[in-house]
């Protein structure tokens, strides 16, 4: 945690950020590229804000493109998830590779808040369900409903 | 004083074959049927001549000297097969022991006037085969130690395999004592075979896992971590009666979803995927082929 924290727009190249896709309620995130340290806390950014200001129930990060893990990635991961959830969103990470599940559980992180599927249509499904089941409580019971 | 040089190799280049024709009778009095007579014979011969070679270039009390290399290599050889062929240690060592008492009868007949030299050639030649038969137990061991080593090989790759229970569930028996290697190999075979069956409930069946310790205990929730991170969900079946009392003597806590045999577990992983077995009341019967 040192020197990544300041960013300066003019260095950000086009692959310094990955791209956030709006998909109804949904943020689609497909990691295509091998994460560094800085990539990460950019998505990390990106996203929170994103979350907020369109208004986003549900996010779907899909690492299967992902091959190598190292323990500040995972945290990062979880770290959206924990911001999301916050935020009112949904988090599924999909698609993660056999090595890097193994890798992510040696290091201890075994996301314990982060929900997961096999791939992105599955992981879709799951977000849906849950916007569907937030859709049907009654306007009665929704509680403190701004 | 400077000890007289043993005439061993003497004794043994001029009398080899009574020497020879006397372990071969000493051999034979127990016959072995893993043993055929030519064969004991063969080895008997290239040994004595070997013996006689190794004694006449080198140091006789330095088995492990470059003149004793071809006589090595033959008993390498030997023990080797003796081991694959399932003879037990004491067999082993008492073939190449037993050409002391050749030896010795050779000596007896030589010194016979001189017994002072008769005990210092006695100790000698006893120290050689000493020597001879210590290392042939060293290789001995050693071929049991491989044979050990790659059964065990075998058997971790034998006994993980992931069976498909049906569409989206999968099954991993494991069987046998968990260790860390083994269960990496299992974790992998596991994961692999989740995203190639696209799989969302694999149940860890451990009813042929002898013991469950803190050690067994967390590699399963490793494995169970791994899967839930790749979007699977993991049952864990078959945990006996005495392996659940010893884990909560023991203070293991599994946090995961456990079944007491695996049919509740595939009940399970049916009803969440929505699934259900019904009885449509009309057997079919078994065609004959």
């Amino acid at each position: 945690m040192d020197a990544p924290c300041q960013f300066n727009p003019r260095e950000t190249r086009p692959m310094d950020r990955i791209p956030i896709l709006k998909l109804g309620d949904a943020l689609l995130v497909t990691i295509q590229v091998d994460m560094h340290d800085r990539l990460a806390m950019a998505l990390e950014e990106d996203l929170t804000t994103r979350i907020v200001e369109p208004g986003a129930k549900g996010v779907l990060i899909d690492i299967s493109a992902l091959e190598i893990v190292d323990s500040f990635i995972g945290r990062t991961l979880a770290n959206i998830a924990m911001i999301a959830k916050l935020l009112d969103a949904d988090t599924v990470v999909v698609g993660m590779r056999p090595a890097v599940a193994i890798t992510l559980v040696e290091l201890g992180l075994s996301l314990p808040g982060v929900r997961t599927a096999l791939n992105a249509e599955r992981g879709m499904a799951m977000i849906k369900r849950r916007l569907d089941d937030a859709a049907m409580v009654p306007a009665d019971e929704d509680e403190g409903g701004s | 004083m400077a000890k007289p040089a043993s005439r061993l190799p003497v004794i043994l280049a001029e009398s080899a074959k009574l020497i020879l024709a006397d372990w071969l009778a000493t051999l034979k009095a127990t016959p072995d049927a893993r043993l055929p007579a030519t064969e004991l014979e063969t080895q008997c011969d290239s040994i004595v001549t070997r013996l006689a070679q190794a004694c006449r270039d080198g140091n006789v009390s330095s088995v492990g000297a470059a003149s004793f290399a071809t006589l090595r290599d033959i008993l390498t050889e030997l023990s080797r097969t003796r081991a694959l062929q399932g003879f037990s240690p004491v067999e082993t060592a008492t073939f190449i022991l037993s050409l002391k008492q050749p030896l010795f009868a050779r000596l007896r007949a030589v010194y016979s006037a001189e017994p002072e030299r008769l005990a210092t050639e006695m100790l000698t030649v006893s120290e050689l085969i000493d020597a001879l038969g210590l290392f042939m137990m060293e290789t001995y061991q050693r071929a049991r130690e491989e044979v050990i080593i790659r059964q065990q090989a075998e058997i971790s790759e034998l006994s993980t395999p992931v069976v498909k229970l049906w569409q989206g569930i999968l099954a991993l028996p494991l069987i046998g004592t968990l260790d860390s290697a083994r269960t990496q190999v299992a974790m992998e075979n596991l994961l692999d075979s989740i995203v190639r069956y696209e799989a969302d409930i694999a149940i860890i069946d451990i009813t042929g896992v002898p013991t469950v310790d803190t050690l067994v205990a967390q590699h399963l929730l490793k494995t169970v971590a791994a899967a839930r991170l790749m979007g699977a969900d993991c049952i864990i079946s078959g945990i006996r009666p005495q392996i659940a009392q010893t884990m909560v003597h023991l203070g293991v806590e599994l946090n995961v979803v456990s079944k007491a045999n695996l049919s509740d577990a595939f009940a399970l992983a049916l009803r969440r995927l929505g699934k259900t077995v019904v009885n449509h009341g009309r057997p079919v019967p078994v065609q004959p082929t």
